[in-house]
């Protein structure tokens, strides 16, 4: 197994077990839940938003080449810059140079997904450029030096008093466990750094083709300050969020919210297009946006796959995750946790490295239920199961075992046969006690629970008893 | 008399035999003839799902040879029914029997949906005096839509008690060989359902699935649990009648 395969069943064999951690999640996962159901009843039909994004999305994705471009186009026109970026790295360093030349020594950043992904903090960091994540779970996340846990809330894992701790510890405040009082100590503390950064990066929910805008969604408020006061904006965003109209997200925006969080609408829903222009009061000098690849164009031209770059990030599959329920959104050791990850992030990494993604799963398909725009993740898991095998990424004995089985099953005679072995060995393994334990051959199984009786007769065998062999 | 072909899960042949003779016993007893073809094995399930679609698919293309000619097929899996009627258009897509696989898809039924969907029975005269809870598991849930069929048929045993499980519809955690490749997530999926279900307060959780079952009933045993499973099947096989079940009974004439 990879690296990063062992790393994960060491973290998720830790997170499993961990009752307090399970409690965490599974409590606001419980409160996620309530308002996603109360939220879905404000719509008229609920099925009916749910198609209508999808083809949106489908529209958007299948003419990326279309939209892209006149997206481009419009955003020119406005006095801003789009940047190609086919690689993580091409847009690193876009950014980065953009940073030096205009001496920025300090970041806002707004809540970017696409920003973990390419690692931008890291390398901004290291030219010594101060970067402050102003997304409340973001901000305190950074504090407790971790990645976000999930892509909407990113510090799902924590509870109040493990934030208090935390804010009485690294940012001197007192002591509270009044939720509004956490937020404005956070507000308080980030309010100076909107003020002093020379840049503000932001992700994009979505780019709207005709309008030539991206559009932002947050709860708090700080994207709006992290786009506008600062002297540049860099917005950061996969192609794939292109969609072709405006009017399109009279639709997305309260599924986006109902599927992310149980809002209406989200509290700021806030549309860019370009630097500030003469005669406005606010807004940056400079617009900047950079549209990032890194992998999407090969998901796009895979016609199996592609609808999986309809997704809008809602999480929504990650939340009605019973696994990400079990071991949380660290252990997978990726940006994007839960289904939507383990079907993403091995195409993007690489099979070899993290195929063991798509197969920690129990295909219980909650993730394709809640999927707002119908992407079907669990029969992608297959599909990367599949393509795994074909790349050869597993185990010469797997594979021999495989073919062993394929043998037996290609005849009765043998299946009734070896069945019948198999289960005589068991009876007398475990009859001597010695279920559960290294001897066990059922050990993978009984390690974690009871083997099933081995009964004497197969049902073949009560069948020919009860009605004669023919 | 109308005439179903048995298909029995491999897991079910070897593990759960009772679950098919109880499976057995109900269809006759609503007036089935019932046949067993066998020389089936294995669906090709385990292979498909572990990505190993070369493998999976002869035993898929013998699948639908050995039942090419049966008018209905029923199953107690709505995990192995699913493979059938969801997964092999798209595993055998490109081969010849790949329209054959389809229609053979439309014929085949998981055992709760058959009784209610195809047969109309509701009430098969069984008689089950205890607290049980149903567990809803995913591929008949999600796959097939499996929903109301075992509440309704269990609302009509007599004696049954039906209460409601806990957050019913999330995953047990079995889902094949990830519970052995993933054994630590598989258990603490499993020790979840456990505890809702001893929240519950039932002393039964059912299912239209053995696999689910042999998992759940595997972690309730090593957590020294009170509460039992049982396949559907094997509730909808007791009947009032005492000693019954010991009878060799639902021995339909050939």
């Amino acid at each position: 197994m990879s690296t990063a395969g062992q790393e994960f069943l060491r973290k998720a064999a830790e997170k499993s077990s961990d009752l307090v951690h399970r409690g965490i999640v599974r409590w606001n996962i419980d409160q996620y839940d309530t308002g996603v159901g109360k939220g879905k009843t404000r719509f008229a039909d609920w099925s009916a938003a749910r198609q209508r994004c999808h083809d949106i999305k489908w529209e958007g994705v299948n003419h990326l080449d279309k939209y892209l471009l006149q997206f481009e186009q419009k955003v020119k026109e406005n006095g801003g810059h789009v940047f190609w970026a086919e690689t993580g790295e091409e847009a690193r360093q876009y950014i980065c140079d953009v940073a030096a030349r205009h001496g920025v020594k300090k970041v806002v950043k707004s809540k970017s997904m696409v920003s973990e992904e390419i690692h931008l903090a890291q390398a901004m960091e290291k030219m010594g450029i101060e970067v402050v994540e102003t997304d409340l779970g973001e901000f305190i996340v950074q504090l407790r030096n971790e990645p976000p846990y999930h892509i909407v809330t990113p510090a799902m894992h924590l509870n109040r008093q493990q934030v208090s701790k935390l804010f009485h510890e690294k940012l001197g405040a007192a002591e509270t466990l009044d939720p509004p009082e956490l937020v404005a100590i956070a507000r308080r503390w980030l309010r100076k750094d909107f003020f002093s950064a020379e840049m503000g990066i932001s992700g994009a929910n979505f780019i709207i083709a005709d309008a030539g805008m991206l559009t932002i969604t947050t709860n708090e408020g700080n994207g709006r300050l992290s786009t506008s006061v600062p002297r540049i904006h860099v917005a950061l965003t996969g192609i794939e969020k292109v969609i072709p109209r405006l009017q399109d997200l009279a639709t997305l925006w309260p599924t986006l919210a109902t599927t992310g969080t149980g809002q209406p609408i989200t509290c700021y829903n806030t549309l860019m297009g370009g630097a500030r222009r003469a005669g406005e009061v606010d807004g940056p000098e400079e617009f900047h946006v950079v549209l990032v690849d890194n992998g999407r164009s090969e998901l796009l031209a895979d016609l199996e796959q592609r609808e999986v770059l309809h997704c809008i990030r809602c999480g929504a599959c990650i939340n009605a995750c019973p696994v990400f329920r079990n071991i949380g959104g660290h252990a997978y050791g990726v940006t994007y946790p839960g289904p939507i990850g383990s079907v993403l992030e091995p195409r993007l990494l690489g099979f070899k490295e993290y195929q063991h993604l798509s197969f920690a799963s129990s295909l219980c398909g909650a993730c394709t239920d809640v999927c707002p725009v119908h992407i079907e993740l669990h029969h992608h898991l297959l599909h990367n199961r599949r393509n795994a095998i074909h790349e050869g990424t597993h185990s010469a004995s797997e594979r021999l075992g495989i073919k062993l089985f394929r043998w037996m099953m290609m005849s009765a005679r043998r299946f009734r046969f070896f069945g019948w072995l198999g289960r005589m060995a068991l009876r007398v393994i475990h009859g001597m006690g010695l279920e559960g334990t290294v001897l066990d051959p059922m050990r993978p199984w009984t390690k974690d629970r009871a083997a099933p009786a081995m009964p004497r007769e197969s049902f073949r065998d009560l069948w020919r008893k009860q009605n004669g062999v023919r | 008399m109308p005439k179903v072909s048995l298909f029995i899960p491999c897991f079910v042949d070897q593990l759960n035999p009772q679950v098919g003779m109880d499976v057995v016993r109900v269809l006759r007893r609503i007036g089935y003839e019932v046949d067993f073809p066998e020389a089936q094995t294995c669906c090709g399930q385990p292979a498909f799902n572990t990505g190993y679609w070369d493998e999976a698919r002869p035993l898929a293309e013998r699948f639908v040879r050995v039942f090419g000619s049966a008018e209905v097929v029923v199953s107690p899996s709505g995990s192995c029914t699913t493979m059938v009627k969801s997964f092999y258009p798209e595993l055998l897509a490109g081969t010849p029997l790949h329209d054959d696989a389809v229609k053979l898809g439309e014929r085949v039924y998981e055992f709760t949906q058959f009784l209610v969907k195809v047969a109309k029975v509701t009430d098969v005269g069984a008689s089950f005096p205890h607290k049980v809870t149903v567990h809803d598991s995913c591929h008949g849930l999600r796959e097939l839509h499996i929903k109301q069929e075992p509440r309704e048929l269990l609302k009509n045993v007599r004696g049954l008690e039906l209460v409601d499980l806990p957050y019913g519809e999330e995953c047990c955690g079995f889902g094949g060989a990830f519970s052995v490749k993933y054994a630590m997530i598989s258990a603490a999926m499993g020790d979840t359902k456990a505890g809702n279900i001893e929240k519950s307060g039932a002393e039964y959780v059912t299912a239209a699935d053995p696999s689910c079952l042999m998992h759940i009933e595997g972690i309730l045993r090593r957590k020294k649990s009170n509460a039992r499973t049982i396949h559907v099947a094997s509730i909808l096989a007791q009947t009032a009648a005492a000693g019954e079940k010991a009878s060799a009974a639902g021995r339909g004439p050939r």
